[in-house]
């Protein structure tokens, strides 16, 4: 097989749409977060920045950011590891980059004569190459913490390979049972079996299969983002944690990092539970409702409503993840722990267990 | 602790409703308004600039020098006002006052508005109700020490606050201030 010029074009495409939704929307998690936290509580936020006397709603604020942060001083400590101290921040957004790459946005796409698969890299373990990215992702964050010459930025780097060890157990663990559930570690498989329904009218998302297991992912998946409720490795209020010697653009960086991981379990959560891409009752064909009618589309809609779905299930999951980090009280160090090693993960594998032996009781895969 | 509340679930559920329908209630204040129902308000921000909040009439602001009728000061430079403050900050030079039935003037009457604490007493200690601190004026500043010192002039051109603590009279600068 040659690979042709269209080939490219294609590859580049998956690419550029994963990476330009990804980080726009990290961009634009700033803006959302400001401004969400401040609904919430009565406020307005942030309205002030403008051009030509243009406000929109204090969209130009990230941009603002942007230009602040670009502009300050790139400060160095004298006793840091240049290298090390370099590279953290890019080892960070690098990883929160390119975990996306294997969350499937759509089934697939049929232009002349090619079939594309809507997913930037078609793998048939996506689930642990998106743990693996999230996993390593928590390098940059101790290799700060590390680097800085700082005993404060050494302890938030520290709690944060903890925090991951717990939240990652816990993840891992709680995913198994969807694994088993759906009989594969493809997302895009797992996707596509969410589309069968359950009793001949309920879609069979992991929500339904798995709600253990979605409410122990959540919670260990906020934790991987390293946001409040489970901030210990910035800790702000006791230690600034493991970028307190960064300043400028690098700070934005892992500022940015906890942004875009925070899209990534969205869009990992939404794989996962909350049917990815699916529609109810949306087919290849068109809308099949279970009561009889059905509504022939054209492919090309069916794709858009699918791209569409998955973008919107996304957006909701950010909003609920920004409404947990703006209601709940942060956790104290032990108190993380303790929910990780003794809540979580014995949670986790209990769901695996019962998942066991429903399906075994079960016979095959309902 | 109750157990229902070890397991912290419920309660989070609880707390992300409460501020869930915060969020909903006030988004929807906010489209209201933004389509035309101008009483809605999503949020209880006031756009401070643009927008200010009503003084109460007997909060202390700026001070001010009142003036007599033919425009002299009707302080007479009796030193009640230097004595009595807390933080120093009045410096009163005396001097005749070209009427013979009047005793004394101030030539010089400055208030280091970077050491005033605003306690009111240099007005509770006049006898002649010669300085008041009604003007409403908030908003002054500098980027030096020198420019916290306001003069006799710039004391005595001030008015009082119109209703609401509303200042009727512009934020004086001083002369020799640095920016």
């Amino acid at each position: 097989m040659t690979a042709t010029l269209a080939d490219f074009g294609i590859a580049f495409g998956r690419v550029a749409f994963v990476m330009m939704f990804i980080l726009n929307l990290g961009g634009l998690l700033t803006w959302v977060e400001r401004k969400q936290s401040a609904i919430m509580q009565d406020r307005i936020g942030a309205n002030r920045a403008s051009i030509f006397g243009l406000r929109i709603m204090g969209l130009f604020h990230p941009l603002a950011d942007a230009i602040k942060m670009l502009t300050k001083e790139d400060f160095l400590p004298a006793r840091a590891d240049r290298f090390l101290f370099k590279l953290a921040p890019f080892v960070s957004v690098f990883f929160g980059l390119v975990a996306f790459a294997s969350i499937p946005f759509g089934d697939t796409l049929r232009v002349g004569g090619r079939t594309i698969p809507l997913q930037a890299v078609t793998l048939n373990v996506g689930i642990l190459y998106v743990f693996a990215m999230l996993s390593l992702g928590v390098y940059g964050v101790m290799m700060a913490g590390w680097a800085s010459a700082n005993n404060y930025a050494l302890l938030g780097g520290q709690r944060a390979a903890a925090l991951m060890i717990s939240a990652e157990i816990a993840i891992g663990a709680s995913i198994m049972g969807v694994v088993m559930w759906y009989g594969s570690l493809s997302l895009q498989d797992i996707v596509r079996a969410q589309g069968s329904l359950l009793f001949g009218w309920i879609p069979k998302w992991g929500i339904l299969t798995q709600p253990l297991a979605f409410i122990l992912f959540l919670t260990a998946g906020i934790a991987a983002t390293k946001r409040i409720p489970f901030d210990m490795p910035e800790g702000e209020s006791e230690i600034i944690g493991y970028f307190v010697e960064y300043s400028g653009m690098k700070f934005g960086m892992f500022a940015m990092a906890d942004f875009l991981e925070t899209v990534v379990i969205a869009g990992l959560t939404t794989s996962l539970f909350l049917g990815g891409w699916q529609v109810p009752y949306l087919y290849e064909a068109g809308f099949r409702f279970p009561w009889g009618g059905t509504l022939g589309l054209p492919h090309l809609l069916v794709v858009l409503l699918q791209v569409g779905a998955f973008s919107l299930k996304v957006v909701v999951m950010i909003f609920l993840m920004m409404l947990i980090r703006w209601t709940l009280p942060r956790f104290r160090y032990d108190q993380a722990m303790r929910l990780g090693w003794l809540g979580l993960f014995p949670l986790a594998i209990l769901n695996i267990v019962l998942t066991g032996a429903v399906l075994l009781a079960w016979g095959s895969h309902p | 602790m109750k157990a229902a509340q070890r397991f912290y679930l419920r309660e989070v559920i609880s707390g992300l409703l409460l501020t869930g329908h915060h969020f909903f209630a006030n988004m929807g204040k906010h489209l209201a308004h933004a389509f035309g129902r101008r009483d809605a308000r999503g949020a209880v921000t006031i756009q401070y600039p643009e927008e200010r909040r009503p003084l109460a009439p007997r909060l202390r602001s700026l001070h001010r020098l009142v003036r007599r009728e033919d425009g002299s000061p009707r302080c007479v430079a009796c030193m009640m006002c230097e004595t009595v403050c807390p933080a120093r900050c009045i410096y009163i030079v005396a001097d005749e006052h070209p009427n013979p039935d009047i005793e004394k003037m101030p030539a010089r009457f400055d208030i280091d508005l970077g050491k005033c604490v605003f306690c009111g007493f240099c007005v509770e200690a006049c006898p002649e109700d010669a300085i008041r601190m009604d003007t409403g004026i908030l908003e002054f500043s500098s980027y030096s020490r020198r420019g916290m010192i306001y003069t006799k002039e710039m004391l005595m051109a001030l008015e009082p606050a119109g209703p609401n603590g509303v200042p009727r009279s512009p934020v004086p600068i001083p002369a020799d201030r640095v920016v």
